[in-house]
């Protein structure tokens, strides 16, 4: 593997995390359980298609064949997406969409203070610019994750569940491969599994506010980094692309 | 039907640029300050409207009453004395 | 005791004449406050249950451009919805009875999103022919006598002005596409124009509601006239385009510098108003789904309010 194709499949997987929680995220417009949130929740939705816009260009640039982010987007089949698995989950009810939230957005917020310091120009900007935005996604979804923990018991009961569900997929968050490895030698990736503790301890932390117990250490999912994926992510693919699918001459 | 409601109701004020005054926006609704000002946020400042926002509940608001607008307004229409222009300045004074 | 409702009646209808505002405060008839609070719900309604046949495309959208647009325009819709019930709870009604009142069918919204959106030129012909259609009234509503009402307008008619291009913009790239995007742009047209001149209501002839409503200025033009309006505009539009419209009898009347139409069909009119549209029931369905779905949401949240008040009070 080159660095080209290194950073080239780097930018795919931040790219394909947002396009792929951005396309969860919509499907909460005019779903919402009123109509503040449903706002909230499409604003989300929407700095997440604009950094996955980001991200993929950038991909389609490095790449060098003229790909442009709709290609990669709405062109490529699901063995060559590289999102984390936690993305593509279905929505469930409004407590795991937020607690999803509250992991993805926790990881983030570490991740892209790092990625900041990138010796890569373009992915220290996007991650500048992303970083403003996490921190809001992160304020909003961890005051969702404590009001309806320390709601009602119904409210706690289903946080727990949504927690206990959604832990087995936080793990994938943190692995690292050759793409990392080969791109932090000239420091352009973030090294991921240093973030674990600090992740841990501010989610930790977030749950006891939240009247929430910590999952048991246990079996951690796994497979984005080679393509592999839930059932779940060919069904996004397939409502997503359906048009450039239908008809591949037409632009729109 | 259950019985049900949709959270209280907030005032929003924002201001547009640091120093301007801050101006009613519009209402949400919210059930505790900091989704409130989240609500204001999501709600009011999608076009980059604000620099700042203050929230307020709705029954916070002290309102005058229309019936009370004569003694309450009309009072001040003949103080004019309380303008500059009311004052004669000798001719020829400058910067006054 | 009459009397003095006459006066009250006498002073209110000067203060219109003279221009000047309603605000919550001030003393109005029954009729106005009734009046107002079905037109703003009404209103109000209808921008939400729009988000529903759009919201049907979100995860369709052919390009991330047209995706961040189609959501940004319909969290508008949202947001237009929410100044919207802000301005009716003005007058002493709460968002809860406005939705209660919306499920059991006392309230009604606009019969337009009873029409299904079926292809992506759909999202076209609703921003473009819809959308155009509400701001034609939207423009002529920022100046209704009733002060929320007029504020909600004002914001509403700003954010607007992007959608209906949006939506021609749609329509514009269909046409100049493919074949098969040019029948489909067609198709979208043939569909959506007759149930958009529908959105303006009955003829004045035959409208129920319009004597006070213009007296006391919560109106300011006529159904026809707006109509009128919205034609004279759009033709030109197609033209452009190439889209036909789908009325063999429009033409130009050089006389009366507008366009002759031929007669909508006011039994479809009537039907879909009456229930018997394709979606009312769907879109009903939907809203009241989520409504209830949302209940715990919107209960831990008060519970935990409630909680936070009582640990700072002792």
């Amino acid at each position: 593997m080159t660095e080209q194709q290194a950073l080239y499949k780097y930018s795919l997987r931040l790219g394909d995390n947002a396009l792929i929680l951005s396309a969860r995220l919509s499907e909460w417009c005019s779903n919402a359980p009123f109509l503040e949130e449903d706002l909230a929740v499409t604003n989300m939705a929407l700095d997440l298609i604009g950094r996955a816009q980001a991200m993929l260009k950038y991909a389609g640039e490095v790449d060098g064949n003229s790909k442009t982010e709709d290609d990669l987007a709405y062109r490529r089949g699901e063995r060559d997406y590289y999102n984390n698995l936690i993305m593509e989950l279905p929505n469930g009810d409004f407590a795991y969409t937020m607690v999803r939230q509250l992991f993805v957005s926790t990881f983030e917020l570490f991740f892209y203070e790092e990625l900041q310091k990138s010796t890569d120009a373009t992915l220290a900007a996007i991650a500048a610019k992303t970083l403003k935005e996490v921190k809001y996604h992160h304020l909003h979804a961890k005051d969702w994750v404590i009001r309806l923990g320390d709601g009602t018991e119904e409210s706690n009961r289903r946080v727990q569940q949504a927690v206990n569900q959604l832990w087995m997929y936080t793990g994938e968050l943190f692995e690292m491969d050759g793409t990392d490895a080969l791109l932090m030698k000239d420091g352009i990736a973030v090294n991921a599994e240093h973030l674990k503790m600090g992740w841990i301890q501010m989610v930790t932390q977030i749950l006891a506010l939240a009247n929430i117990e910590l999952p048991a250490d246990g079996y951690m999912q796994s497979g984005s980094r080679m393509g592999i994926h839930t059932e779940h992510l060919g069904h996004i693919l397939s409502e997503m692309q359906y048009l450039q699918r239908a008809y591949p001459d037409a632009t729109w | 039907m259950t019985a049900d409601n949709q959270l209280d109701v907030w005032e929003v004020f924002m201001q547009s640029k640091p120093g301007a005054n801050y101006i009613h926006a519009g209402s949400i609704h919210a059930s505790d300050k900091q989704m409130a000002l989240q609500n204001a946020r999501d709600t009011y400042c999608r076009r980059g409207e604000g620099t700042s926002i203050w929230v307020v509940p709705s029954s916070a608001i002290v309102a005058s009453n229309p019936e009370d607008n004569g003694m309450f307004f009309d009072p001040a229409n003949d103080k004019i004395y309380r303008h500059p222009t009311f004052y004669v300045m000798p001719e020829g004074a400058k910067a006054i | 005791m009459e009397q003095a409702q006459d006066t009250l009646l006498r002073e209110f209808e000067e203060k219109i004449e003279c221009g000047f505002a309603i605000e919550p405060k001030d003393r109005m008839p029954a009729g106005y406050r009734k009046h107002l609070v079905r037109q703003m719900s009404q209103h109000a309604h209808s921008e939400v249950i729009g988000m529903q046949p759009e919201g049907n495309w979100v995860t369709r959208a052919p390009s991330l451009r047209a995706k961040q647009i189609l959501l940004a325009k319909i969290q508008d819709e949202g947001g237009h919805g929410l100044y919207l019930y802000s301005a009716a709870e003005t007058l002493g009604v709460s968002r809860d009875e406005l939705i209660e009142q919306l499920h059991t069918g006392k309230a009604k919204y606009s019969n337009i999103f009873n029409y299904p959106a079926l292809s992506w030129a759909d999202i076209g012909a609703i921003g473009w022919l819809v959308d155009g259609a509400a701001i034609v009234n939207q423009v002529s509503l920022q100046r209704t006598s009733y002060g929320p009402y007029s504020r909600a307008m004002v914001r509403i008619c700003k954010e607007e002005s992007f959608h209906q291009r949006q939506g021609y913009e749609i329509m514009a790239k269909m046409m100049a596409g493919t074949a098969d995007q040019k029948a489909m742009a067609q198709d979208a047209m043939n569909r959506w124009w007759w149930p958009s001149l529908m959105m303006f209501g009955p003829h004045d002839s035959d409208s129920p509601h319009t004597g006070d409503a213009f007296k006391w200025k919560i109106k300011r033009h006529s159904n026809d006239e707006l109509r009128q309006k919205f034609i004279d505009k759009t033709v030109q539009q197609a033209e452009v385009i190439g889209l036909t419209i789908p009325d063999k009898d429009l033409k130009w009347n050089e006389e009366k510098k507008c366009y002759d139409h031929g007669e909508i069909n006011w039994e479809e009119f009537s039907r879909v108003i009456g229930g018997d549209g394709p979606c009312n029931k769907q879109r009903m369905e939907h809203h009241i789904s989520v409504h209830n779905e949302g209940a715990w949401v919107r209960e831990a949240a008060e519970a935990y309010s409630a909680k936070q008040q009582y640990s700072k009070n002792v």
